[in-house]
């Protein structure tokens, strides 16, 4: 079901000396909107730095006014930057004036939440929309989109207009559209949020399936994160307008280290620890409550720690919860055990669990409380 | 009725029609940029200059704030160097273009106001100049709007057109009023009337049914 695990998708992100070149680099990048009559000077953006490297998926996620709209806007040049320098495909875009940025902009893909397509215009003829802005002729335009009309699986629906499609068939035209330019990056502002779950499935199916086959670097900013799961190699977490945790995505789902990311991560995860067993968890020990501990296995590598658990303690481990699930193509499991033990014997066992050996091979243990 | 009477309502008909058709025509050769302009040029907008906007509105609004019947009294010696003359069908293009213009103006706005503002985001994400935008985004999406404004507009000006009869202006208003009403000619007065309304009720018609047509947004069972 999902794509295989890449070895090398985690340095996809990296240093921005060696990738000026191509991808995406946005440097110490800060945004102010002034005061207006109504509204108070807002700082949009604070030091932000990002990059991204050719041909790989990156996610920023936040809340709704985390900043994520403005960050994208001004990879595009839609906004200028207050402070620092975003650099597109080898090209610093803060310098450029207008006409150069459209110029720019013609080589930078963008979908939309709502598809932006023209009602007044066929699939074609919405799919056509940014070579006849670059001044195409009519037979390049033609030889341009049809292939893109197989690609995104809508070829008999060529002459129909958007109000006669699904929403996953719109967002397909607009996948089709922005990928008329042969565009070497593409920007997804919140592609899926109107979408639902299926659809959105087989959306961000289309989005892997054209970073394989194009080498396109995806860019993406989304409030779920299920899409970041699904979709991205690499993820930043924004709030306030900063940038509070950045990595690989499979690390941060496996370590939330923010506050905020651990939110993020529990609403696919549900928290790692299901609502229901939450319910029955208290914090102090008592008569007949025995210590619960979740722990999390991450990567391949097997590990018999609850028999190794029942084994050093002698007492029964009894499973409460368990799951395993895929993050960016790779395995994560968690186990919710419970045990009937003395203080002390668990706090051994926990430190002993929680030895750099053990977290080397991805393994964490955390003390939840007391389950009844 | 007199075989007479009856030829000088059809050429009446057919002033009325060549009046409001070209008055409307020229309207909206003259309106259309404005409102494009009126509707992108805000603080912000597409082509911000503010201070222009500011302007024309407020000339657009005096010449719509004046009462047609004024207007055509006001502007005769504009009229007479226009068309040379300040009396027949010629003359009454005139002012009914001059009251038209804005009112198309400020309907074309209001149709380019409604087009999704994300529509523009998109058009420019893709490198799209401000004359583009216009061109390929907000007149195409913006006409089955324009076109039900359009014929609102020859609505109104197919009323206008009997008001400058009043002031000898030709078309079927003019032979009401010197007929109907001060021959006493109540039978040419009903066919003026009706004529006026089969007219009114065939551009609606006509305008609506087009507008229909051009309006891709709703579902086509």
């Amino acid at each position: 079901m999902n794509a295989p695990w890449r070895p090398d998708a985690d340095d996809r992100l990296n240093t921005k000396a060696s990738y000026e070149s191509t991808g995406i680099v946005v440097e110490k990048v800060r945004k102010t909107f002034d005061a207006r009559k109504n509204s108070k000077r807002v700082v949009a953006l604070d030091d932000v730095d990002l990059s991204v490297r050719e041909g790989a998926i990156v996610g920023v996620i936040g809340r709704s006014g985390a900043g994520k709209s403005t960050l994208i806007r001004l990879i595009n040049g839609l906004e200028r930057p207050s402070a620092g320098r975003v650099v597109v495909n080898g090209t610093e875009i803060t310098s450029l004036d207008e006409r150069s940025l459209r110029q720019v902009r013609r080589s930078i893909g963008m979908i939309f939440q709502h598809f932006n397509l023209l009602s007044s215009r066929t699939v074609f003829d919405n799919i056509a929309l940014p070579l006849e802005i670059a001044g195409a002729t009519g037979s390049q335009i033609d030889k341009a989109v049809t292939p893109l009309l197989d690609l995104v699986g809508l070829a008999e629906k060529r002459d129909r207009y958007p109000a006669e499609l699904s929403g996953g068939q719109k967002q397909r035209v607009g996948i089709a559209r922005a990928l008329a330019t042969r565009p070497k990056v593409l920007l997804s502002d919140e592609a899926t949020s109107a979408l639902d779950p299926e659809t959105t499935e087989q959306i961000l199916e289309l989005l892997k399936k054209i970073n394989t086959e194009l080498g396109l670097t995806i860019l993406f900013i989304t409030h779920e994160m299920a899409v970041v799961k699904a979709l991205a190699d690499r993820v930043a977490v924004i709030e306030q307008g900063r940038i509070i945790e950045e990595g690989s995505t499979y690390d941060v789902f496996a370590a939330p280290r923010h506050e905020v990311t651990r939110r993020f991560v529990s609403t696919v995860t549900g928290g790692l620890v299901p609502d229901w067993l939450r319910a029955r968890l208290h914090t102090e020990p008592a008569a007949g409550r025995s210590a619960a501990l979740r722990l999390s296995f991450a990567g391949k590598d097997s590990q018999a720690v609850v028999s190794q658990i029942a084994r050093e303690l002698q007492t029964d481990v009894n499973i409460l919860f368990g799951q395993i699930e895929a993050i960016a193509g790779q395995p994560f499991g968690t186990l919710v055990v419970s045990l009937d033990v003395a203080a002390e014997r668990l706090d051994r066992l926990v430190r002993e669990l929680a030895t750099p050996e053990r977290s080397a091979r991805n393994l964490t243990v955390e003390r939840l409380g007391y389950v009844a | 009725m007199s075989p007479e009477i009856l030829t000088m309502i059809a050429w009446s008909t057919l002033d009325t029609l060549w009046m409001v058709g070209l008055a409307g025509l020229l309207g909206t050769l003259i309106g259309l940029p404005l409102g494009v302009f009126l509707a992108t040029s805000r603080q912000g907008e597409l082509f911000a200059s503010p201070m222009a906007n500011r302007i024309l509105g407020v000339v657009v609004n005096a010449t719509r704030s004046t009462p047609f019947i004024i207007l055509v009294v006001a502007i005769i010696p504009f009229t007479r160097l226009v068309v040379g003359t300040s009396i027949g069908t010629r003359a009454a293009i005139v002012p009914l273009t001059i009251a038209a213009t804005p009112f198309i103006a400020r309907i074309i706005e209001a149709a380019i106001r409604e087009v999704d503002h994300g529509l523009i985001e998109t058009a420019r994400a893709f490198g799209a100049t401000p004359l583009q935008i216009v061109r390929k985004v907000l007149l195409p999406e913006a006409l089955p709007a324009i076109t039900l404004a359009l014929t609102l507009t020859l609505v109104s000006l197919l009323g206008y057109s009997a008001m400058v009869g009043a002031v000898g202006g030709g078309g079927l208003g003019d032979l009401g009023i010197r007929y109907g009403y001060q021959r006493f000619m109540p039978d040419v007065m009903l066919v003026v009337v009706l004529v006026l309304i089969v007219l009114v009720q065939g551009v609606q018609t006509l305008g609506d049914s087009l507008a229909r047509r051009l309006d891709k947004r709703a579902k086509r069972s």
